[in-house]
């Protein structure tokens, strides 16, 4: 290959993950580099290098790097090159550090020039040069020096900056590889930065566990917890790395979550094993361990990340470790990353086709992501194929076998190859439809291009042999296709398929083995040993009219140029032609040759590739790849889980434990520069108290009783009430545990109204607790209103984005004085921060034409932690459009606005029965709306029913004569248009709502208000 | 450099990437990676070609020392790695060969010290601007008689964002239950999304992507164009006929603009003689590329191609009729309906400039013939 090269190898130690290089396609060389390589050039550079100006150096070494880029050797200016290492310039520097790691291992002696320089530079109280020193000085390959960079990395895994412990972390791998004598110390040193709580350092320390210790995953026990939280704000090369590792452990640590499904493998063996498996969970039903929850939880927000990597960790640890039932959340992640480059694609396919086989289910919802687009590469669609294949079922493999259609006719005759075989597969699989796919691949017999035609006899083969007897018009076609078709591997399943079933074309047979004995000498190999034994099968069958001619088969084989045919050819003589020397053998031909043969088992090449972990080199090549780390089977018994357990953690923390996505809501609030130290208090107390919560279970049975339970409460919790926002998760998981402990009524608040309290600092299961308390009351209405229901409360400004201002409003339904045609709304404010606010008033309204608004009057001071109300009036023409406007303090403005349900845009209004009837009757037809519904359960007596419309609605009763009818009026504030509302019950639940309004809107906006207030 | 078990190759143009790798490492993030070493060359050097790294060789040595150290990736955020080392600009090289300076920054690297490594701090702008784009495209595959076999949207949403300081965006959707499956640029929380279904983020500086979605499947998938195809090649006489109209369809009221078709003919098709009623074709001999740019679609007067093929004589006739894949853009328009409702920022005093701008553009949009 001409093409040029560029190698850029960095740091090339041999543990590397792996180096880049570019190679150019076009192959032109373009020398222009060569006039500067001459020998005497070089002196020209060492003059340069000893020069004092930067400038020079510069250019200098600019040169060299480009020497060496195009794989030069440079290593007789190592002697003026190392002077430079202390340079000032950096950028010489840099350049100096690359030429360094390139050629240090060559020039041992010279090396260690620099050694002291660098020795210097990891006491430089900057944190940035201390660890380039250290990364420079670890990659100088030089067995010498091992002492001193042990000592480097020891000292560096124990600095004040997280980033040059994180050198340390990049310099283990390399020390390693140096000198694998190190490996007890370098353990030493892995295990106190696993301890790290830093993100910085997660990644990389996971990395030099994985390739210095896979085997300790003792290491792991006390770092579990804090790694799986840590997870989401690591950045993305770690967490592929952190993701991996975790699922081997999970594997060695945790019970196959998957027990109890019996169903899971086909095979009998497993079965038997299965089903004492299942035997033994029966006795003790399969409770997930908390720990092996917390890491399902804590991934999943991964499969968003835009790094395919991270996705496909993730997905292949859901794979390898969730419940069957949550297994599918990974599969639309999987399907997006399709989108992605080709190769990219090429891998996410080749994982997707081994999970179809497994978990086909998951996939059949994005059966169409999987189509071929003509302008696919070939490999690609090839894999689509294949995915396609392995979802096909009963249901869906008319749509498949469509597609399958327009992809026979592709210009790519691979493709076409690969789409037939796929069918043959389908066939084999879905009993349905074998008779339509055989009619399909026969039509394709007679299409124009041979390698189609070949493919199709291949794969008619293996369907046939599944049930020749009702398909010898089949067998006799093909055997038509014997002058035509020249590809060896379709001529051969051919001539196997007439002899296998002679007998149901006893005819054509000895015809074709004579056209065949003919041009036997011009045959390929295959086509031969099939003729041969085609004529052995013809005349154990049919010896009469065939045995001239398998003589002189087997004549013609005898002088072959090829041994194993002329083995195979004196073989079949003695087995057949009886004579007196044959054996016992002969007796038995012809059961030796036309015993009855089982079908062929068409089946996916990727069957058993997931005894590989997923997203691996070595399942991508399907061969082990070295420094592959086997996935270990489910242990039969969980360890011990209280291995996991952290004591109290000193109180001595690593400076800069952050977490910023996880957190949200928290940066608003203070900002991001004094985010350090204060939440680094929050998650250092949430792992306390959670592993003191933890320890307070007896044995580790109990134990995981209890934080089962305190699962199942959380999830409840947290679906209810997402609006109460944790900084960890973990504290509201202890207070969880409080709860079920206490067996407190934990009834959340039904959510929207619900006023965030203050939690952000909720350092202790006490504040905790008063939060949830304080919650609660929030709900019961602030104002008293004349109403025996509350009144609903909705939220204008959150704490967090009003930065400490809180307001709620709700509708008084109370005519508002100043303008009967407005809406009244109680404004409600609160200040949670710790300074005063000042002049709160509005401005800037923004409304829809005919909207108007009474603003409220400017609350002039709101000390801290004060509250109070006021009243505005906005009138909405009707409509349920938002009024925006800007709420403004003395230092800040928010936008707001407040959107009516209809229900509030009316005023009640009292009519008598009569009325009410009379009026009904004129708004019948278009202005009357009815629906049929069924009550909620507690919701089935006229009280409810009053309680529950009127909550929805500011209508007033009517009184009715009937029981089983509710009628309810008001009227529109704006237009005073009559609303008109009948609930009639009927017998177990069922209801019928009539809505009579003019206002067409209006009336089909209250039917499904207050058909949802009914029905829930 | 040992036995090298793998080689994980790719392309960018006719540049392939090569990475050897020696032991089990996920192939994935070997890829990832060298689509990220080849993304910060095309934001340094504008361009990713053998040219522009054959004379920055010294710059691509430099950056991929801070990308990867031992084979585990450092610094990939090129907001980063432009605070280390910075983009060659004319200017600069005018000046760096006149003073010496060189374009290393002399400022240490504290952007990898962070807790949000993708933002450079001490941004200053004298106009601040936030601007955001939200692109839409429809991946259709459309089968002979014009029925969509498959049709899904995926979008994206660029950011371009000059804020000076440390400014915390929240932005908001008037629709977010449109979007089914999204992935984040890092700076996103997914908390906040979870819960209140907002964006809200500390964004890098200067141009990246926010985020990424694909629009749920329930909805259906608006198709803004038809395509009337007769494509037929004679038994006889070595001649085929060609004729393509395209008119509207699901446009939403808005013009379609850049409107392209291109069809890969079989081999054995010579020459083509069209006629367009709009716009140009082209055919090119040697790939067998029809490409005929239409531009805006008028709804009144279709725009039409016609005419005949010429094929090679004594070849079978080609059994499957070439598909056509089509181009197109629409300005102003959000094919999903989706819609920003509201940027709010935190953090800072100053009031941003801000804007949003839709398009719709056609993905893989293909017609079965």
């Amino acid at each position: 290959m001409q093409s040029l090269k560029h190698d850029f190898i960095t740091r090339s130690t041999p543990s590397a993950c792996f180096c880049v290089c570019f190679i150019n396609k076009t192959n032109c060389a373009v020398d222009y580099f060569c006039f500067l390589f001459s020998p005497h050039r070089h002196d020209d550079l060492k003059e340069m290098l000893d020069s004092n100006k930067d400038s020079l150096k510069l250019e200098a070494m600019k040169r060299i790097v480009a020497m060496i880029a195009r794989g030069k050797n440079a290593s007789d200016l190592f002697p003026a090159v190392v002077k430079n290492v202390a340079c000032k310039n950096i950028e010489v520097k840099k350049l100096v550090y690359v030429y360094l790691v390139r050629y240090a291992e060559e020039q041992q002696d010279l090396a260690l020039l620099s050694i002291s320089t660098f020795q210097r530079g990891l006491k430089d109280p900057n944190q940035l040069i201390r660890a380039s020193a250290l990364r420079v000085l670890s990659s100088i390959r030089v067995t010498i020096i091992v002492p001193i960079m042990m000592l480097a990395i020891k000292e560096a895994a124990s600095d004040m900056s997280p980033y040059v412990r994180k050198t340390a972390a990049h310099a283990i791998p390399k020390l390693y590889s140096l000198d694998p004598e190190q490996k007890d110390q370098l353990i030493e040193v892995i295990e106190k930065l696993l301890a790290d709580k830093t993100t910085l350092v997660a990644g990389s320390v996971v990395m030099a566990f994985e390739e210095v210790c896979p085997e300790r995953i003792d290491l792991i026990h006390k770092n579990y917890r804090k790694l799986c939280n840590l997870l989401i704000d690591v950045e993305e090369w770690g967490q592929v790395v952190i993701i991996n590792m975790l699922t081997r452990y999970a594997r060695t640590q945790f019970l196959n979550p998957n027990i109890n499904d019996e169903d899971e493998d086909d095979d009998e063996k497993e079965k038997e094993k299965k089903a004492e498996a299942a035997a033994m969970a029966k006795r003790k039903p399969y409770v997930m361990d908390p720990d092996h929850r917390l890491l399902l939880r804590n991934t999943k927000p991964l499969l968003q990340s835009r790094n395919a990597a991270v996705v496909m960790a993730v997905a292949q640890l859901y794979f390898h470790l969730a419940p069957k039932a949550e297994v599918g959340v990974i599969a639309k992640a999987l399907v997006r990353l399709l989108r992605s480059h080709s190769e990219v694609q090429f891998v996410v396919l080749q994982n997707v086709a081994t999970m179809t086989i497994k978990r086909r289910g998951m996939f059949e919802p994005y059966l169409k992501s999987f189509y071929i687009r003509s302008t696919d590469p070939t490999q690609i669609k090839v894999l689509k194929l294949e995915v396609l294949t392995n979802l096909a079922n009963e249901t869906n493999i008319s749509t498949i076998l469509r597609e399958f259609q327009t992809y026979i006719k592709s210009m790519d005759k691979d493709f076409v190859a690969a789409t037939i075989q796929a069918i043959g597969r389908c066939a084999t699989n879905i009993g349905e439809v074998r008779d339509t796919c055989l009619n399909g691949l026969v039509q394709l017999l007679s299409n124009r291009d041979e390698l189609v035609v070949a493919e199709s006899v291949v794969v008619i083969k293996k369907l046939l042999q599944m049930q020749p007897e009702k398909h010898s018009d089949i067998i006799k076609h093909m055997a038509k296709l014997t002058d035509n078709i020249q590809v060896p591997m379709a001529r051969a399943s051919i001539l196997w398929l007439i002899g296998e079933y002679c007998e149901h074309v006893p005819k054509i047979a000895p015809d074709v083995l004579r056209k065949m004995a003919k041009s036997f000498t011009n045959e390929e190999d295959i086509v031969k040993l099939q003729i041969i034994n085609l004529a052995a099968k013809l005349y154990l069958t049919n010896s009469k009219q065939t045995k001239l001619l398998t003589q002189y088969v087997l004549n013609l084989a005898k002088y072959d140029q090829n041994y194993d045919i002329r083995d195979r050819a004196r073989f079949i003589r003695q087995l057949i032609v009886p004579t007196e020397k044959s054996g016992a053998l002969s007796k038995y031909a012809k059961k030796l040759f036309l015993a009855l043969k089982p079908a062929p088992v068409l089946e996916s090449p990727f069957k058993d590739r997931d005894h590989f972990q997923l997203g691996s080199l070595s399942h991508l090549l399907n061969a082990k790849a070295g420094g592959y780390q086997e996935l270990p089977d489910w242990p039969e018994a969980a360890p011990d889980p209280s291995v996991r357990n952290v004591e109290v953690k000193e109180s001595v923390r690593a400076v800069g434990t952050v977490t910023y996505r996880d957190t949200g809501a928290l940066w608003v609030f203070r900002g991001p520069q004094k985010m350090e130290g204060s939440e680094e208090s929050d998650s250092a107390t949430a792992s306390d108290s959670r592993s003191g919560s933890e320890e307070s279970g007896s044995g580790s049975e109990s134990e995981s009783e209890e934080d089962s339970e305190s699962e199942e409460e959380e999830e409840e919790k947290k679906s209810k009430k997402k609006e109460l926002k944790k900084p960890v998760q973990e504290s509201e998981r202890c207070v969880c545990v409080q709860f079920a402990g206490l067996s407190l009524p934990v009834e959340p608040a039904p959510s929207p109204q619900v006023t965030p309290v203050n939690t952000l600092l909720s350092n202790s299961l006490v504040t905790d607790l008063e939060g949830l308390s304080l919650s609660d009351s929030v709900l019961s209405p602030a104002v008293s209103t004349p109403h025996v229901f509350a009144l609903k409360n909705y939220e204008l400004l959150h704490r967090i984005t009003g930065e400490g201002l809180t307001v709620e409003y709700c509708f008084s339904r109370q005519p508002f004085s100043p303008d009967a045609n407005m809406v009244a709304v109680q404004l409600q404010f609160t200040n949670n921060s710790s300074s005063d606010t000042k002049s709160l008033h509005m401005e800037d309204v923004k409304l829809q034409s005919g909207m108007r608004v009474k603003e409220f009057p400017e609350i002039e001071l709101l000390p801290a932690g004060e509250t109070a109300s006021a009243v505005m009036g906005i009138d909405f023409c009707d409509s349920t459009q938002a009024a925006n406007f800007q709420l403004c303090t003395h230092t800040k403005k928010f936008f707001v606005s407040i959107q009516p349900p209809v229900g509030e845009l009316m005023r009640t209004v009292f009519l008598t029965e009569n009325e009410f009837k009379k009026e009904q009757g004129q708004l019948m037809g278009m202005n009357e709306i009815t629906e049929k519904l069924t009550l909620d359960a507690r919701c089935r007596n006229e009280h409810a029913i009053v309680q529950r419309v009127t909550a929805a609605a500011n209508l007033s009763r009517v009184p009715c004569g009937s029981d089983k009818e509710c009628r309810f009026a008001g009227r529109t504030v704006t237009s005073s248009s009559l609303v008109l509302v009948t609930v009639a019950t009927r017998e177990e639940g069922a209801a019928q709502l009539t809505v009579n309004c003019e206002k067409m809107v209006i009336g089909t906006m209250l039917v499904k208000d207050i058909l949802l207030a009914l029905t829930q | 450099m040992g036995e090298h078990r793998r080689r994980s190759a790719q392309t960018t143009g006719k540049l392939f990437f090569l990475s050897v790798v020696q032991t089990e490492v996920p192939p994935l993030f070997v890829v990832e990676f060298l689509h990220r070493v080849a993304d910060t060359f095309q934001d340094y050097f504008g361009e990713c070609s053998e040219t522009v790294i054959k004379d920055n060789v010294v710059i691509v040595y430099e950056l991929l020392e801070e990308m990867l150290d031992n084979g585990f990736p450092l610094a990939t955020e090129s907001n980063v790695l432009m605070e280390m080392i910075r983009p060659p600009t004319i200017l600069r090289s005018v000046v760096n060969t006149l003073t010496g300076g060189s374009n290393v920054g002399e400022k240490l690297p504290t952007g990898q010290l962070s807790i949000i490594p993708w933002r450079r701090a001490g941004v200053k702008y004298t106009n601040n601007e936030a601007y955001f784009d939200v692109i839409e495209e429809i991946d259709a595959i459309v089968d002979k008689s014009g029925t969509t076999v498959f049709a899904e949207i995926q979008g994206v949403v660029e950011a371009c964002v000059k804020l000076s300081g440390m400014p915390d965006l929240t932005l908001s959707f008037m629709n977010p239950r449109l979007l089914d499956d999204v992935s984040f640029h890092p700076c996103v929380r997914f908390k906040r999304w979870e819960a209140d279904r907002v964006l809200s983020f500390i964004p890098p500086d200067g141009n990246f992507r926010l985020m990424s979605y694909h629009v749920s499947s329930q909805n259906l998938v608006a198709i803004p164009v038809y395509v009337k195809q007769n494509i037929s090649f004679l038994e006889t006489g070595s001649c085929g006929r060609l004729e393509i109209t395209i008119g509207p369809k699901q446009t939403m009221g808005k013009t379609v603009e850049a409107l392209m078709v291109t069809i890969h003919m079989p081999k054995s098709v010579l020459s083509v003689n069209l006629t367009a009623t709009q716009g140009s074709y082209t055919y090119d001999l040697t790939t067998k590329a029809l490409i005929w740019t239409i531009g805006k679609l008028n709804p009144q007067k279709l725009p039409n191609l016609r005419g005949s093929l010429s094929m090679q004589s004594g070849v079978p006739k080609p059994e499957e009729n070439p598909s056509i894949n089509l181009d197109l853009k629409i300005q102003q328009l959000a094919i999903s309906g989706l819609k920003v409702s509201r940027l709010d920022m935190y953090g800072e005093k100053y009031k941003p400039f801000k804007g949003v701008k839709y398009l719709t553009k056609a993905g893989k949009f293909q017609v079965r013939t």
